[in-house]
């Protein structure tokens, strides 16, 4: 069955036009990812989603049933809030119990599911603490608890882990993935990083300025990008893009190669400078300027020693490269 | 402060000041109390001196609390004030609630309209408000009183309280949106907690000009029974005679009111914003 599906969907706040024709499905126990850049109206749509914004235009179906004029409450959906968005009054146990006592569910069914839901996320002890007394992590957990307890037909992830510190956030990325493993639930998750995008993702939606650019796996996008901003969105270090003219390629179009796929070589086509070496211990990167307005990023894997102003020469295989046209669409 | 941090001069300058404004504030109050426990003439004798064994009287207060009915201005003149605030905040914080958080035609201009009142003195329409309420049949009644300071303090409660209400968690309202809470809750339960520190700062301003008012009690309610504390003081401040002892004892009693409501509100403003439900 199909999770969500939007056909057309159009938003616009005044004169500004935010949403721009979205077509979507999403089918059930996916976890679909959005990305994109800040202002590319990844959260609108998820809001829109949510009914916390009213689309300008288009239809929006979950599981099956037209929710235009259905307030958020009754979508049968639950969101998890880049600020977590905890009630400061209730505690944590209350907090996930609340939006049961709204849909006047049976107590003996509320305790259970909020039993179950802090099983999941071992919150057992913390149950009768303030939100105020809890950390960043347990605090986010308990929104996620939140909206486990509601039985959703479709969870939305607002940029859930940006206000968690490097270590934490990894750790939460995994038990969201498990989370999502155990629940077989259909999930949306809203995301400016581009790694989180690639490892929880069964399908990322990359948005640009209001419009779909690509939807698929991560690594179909990743080895098959549609066009020059998938391509350097998705993958870090980013692409490099570079004139074709200089590998003997077709005039004015533009040649992309991974930074991994770059390698030294004597006899190589792109000859430059060392800018810069980044060693990360587990793997290299060195920033080399080959007189185009960008430096390329070479990575290799290992340690090297290789010394900023060396003149140095790169190569690449053909098959791994991208060509793009003028307008950026992949040739 | 940190050790580090401070400066003994420094603190030393600081603590100076205030000590001095302190003292300069406070002296008319307190000259106003010791003479409220003196004899007339020790009032005129030495205004400066403490009450003691010779001076010593409660003339003043036994005046006050036989003449006129002393209780029930002090009645009217709470009355007047806690409702009026009550509504102050309430009907001032749902205009600011809906002007920050509701997108729709005119919000501006609606935001604009309603802080108008601030810049313009309602006194200007005294003879309006008077010829309304004499045609209202609310003359000499307390909700006179009310309608009219709960008019006056809106404009400022809006501006001040929108300002406050914009800065609440947007992910907080939408969150309980999603959890299937109606709008009212949503304001009540969720919002207007976070915004209390603003709510007292509105009650504060609001609370010492209405208790203090005169003009209005004068105009809209001077009949006996709805006489406020202001006004019921004034029987002692005649043309050619004033009873300074009345007037000093009721004045020293009808601080103590305000007071003990400042001391409510400004524990409010001191406690800081319910923490943990953002970041």
């Amino acid at each position: 069955m199909t999770a969500l599906s939007l056909k057309n969907i159009c938003k616009s706040f005044g004169a500004v036009s935010v949403l721009k024709n979205i077509d979507l499905t999403v089918e059930e126990g996916e976890f679909v990812v959005f990305v994109g850049p800040s202002g590319c109206g990844k959260s609108t749509l998820l809001r829109v989603i949510a009914g916390l914004e009213d689309a300008t235009s288009g239809s929006i179906e979950i599981a099956g049933s037209l929710v235009n004029d259905i307030p958020p409450a009754r979508r049968g959906i639950a969101m998890v809030f880049q600020s977590y968005a905890l009630y400061p009054h209730l505690t944590v146990h209350d907090n996930m119990a609340l939006a049961l006592k709204q849909e006047k569910q049976p107590k003996t069914e509320i305790a259970e599911r909020v039993d179950e839901a802090s099983r999941i996320l071992s919150l057992g002890d913390y149950l009768q603490r303030r939100p105020s007394e809890l950390s960043g992590g347990q605090r986010q957990r308990v929104a996620i608890g939140r909206a486990i307890v509601r039985e959703p037909k479709l969870f939305l992830f607002d940029e859930p882990l940006s206000n968690l510190d490097a270590a934490l956030r990894m750790n939460t990325r995994i038990e969201i993935a498990k989370l999502h493993r155990t629940l077989k639930a259909s999930m949306i998750y809203v995301t400016h990083d581009q790694t989180e995008a690639m490892t929880l993702a069964s399908k990322i939606v990359v948005l640009r300025d209001g419009r779909v650019e690509q939807v698929g796996a991560p690594m179909e996008l990743y080895n098959n990008p549609a066009n020059r901003f998938v391509a350097g969105f998705l993958g870090s270090p980013a692409m490099n893009f570079f004139p074709a003219e200089m590998v003997g390629g077709r005039k004015g179009t533009v040649a992309g190669v991974r930074p991994e796929h770059l390698r030294i070589s004597q006899t190589g086509r792109l000859a430059g400078t060392v800018v810069h070496v980044e060693k990360l211990g587990g793997d290299t990167n060195v920033l080399v300027d080959i007189g185009t307005e960008d430096n390329l990023t070479l990575r290799l894997f290992g340690q090297y020693d290789i010394e900023a102003e060396a003149k140095i020469a790169l190569d690449f295989d053909d098959n791994h490269a991208f060509a793009f046209d003028q307008n950026g669409k992949r040739i | 402060m940190n050790k580090a941090r401070s400066n003994l001069l420094n603190s030393f300058a600081a603590h100076a000041v205030l000590i001095t404004y302190t003292l300069i504030a406070l002296f008319p109050v307190f000259v106003i109390l010791i003479n409220s426990f003196k004899t007339r003439k020790a009032i005129f004798r030495e205004p400066l001196s403490l009450p003691n064994a010779d001076s010593f009287s409660l003339i003043g207060y036994e005046t006050v609390l036989k003449q006129g009915d002393f209780f029930l201005y002090f009645q009217n003149s709470l009355i007047v004030t806690v409702v009026s605030l009550f509504l102050v905040l309430l009907f001032g914080a749902m205009a600011a609630f809906a002007l920050s958080e509701y997108r729709f035609k005119g919000n501006t201009l609606m935001g604009l309209y309603l802080a108008l009142g601030i810049m313009i003195p309602i006194r200007i329409g005294t003879v309006a408000i008077l010829d309304l309420m004499v045609q209202t049949g609310l003359v000499n009644t307390l909700w006179a009183l009310i309608l009219v300071y709960t008019a006056q303090g809106l404009p400022l409660a809006v501006f001040i309280l929108s300002e406050f209400m914009r800065q609440v968690s947007d992910d907080l309202k939408n969150a309980g949106r999603i959890d299937g809470l109606s709008e009212y809750t949503i304001f009540f339960r969720l919002v207007l907690p976070l915004v209390r520190p603003a709510m007292a700062t509105v009650a504060v301003f609001n609370m010492i000009p209405i208790w203090n008012d005169l003009w209005f009690p004068l105009i809209l309610a001077p009949a006996e029974e709805t006489k406020t504390l202001t006004l019921g003081s004034q029987v002692f401040i005649g043309q050619f005679v004033t009873d300074w002892n009345a007037v000093l004892s009721a004045l020293s009693l009808a601080i103590l009111p305000v007071m003990a409501l400042y001391v409510i509100f400004s524990r409010q403003l001191i406690r800081g914003i319910t923490s943990g439900a953002v970041k």
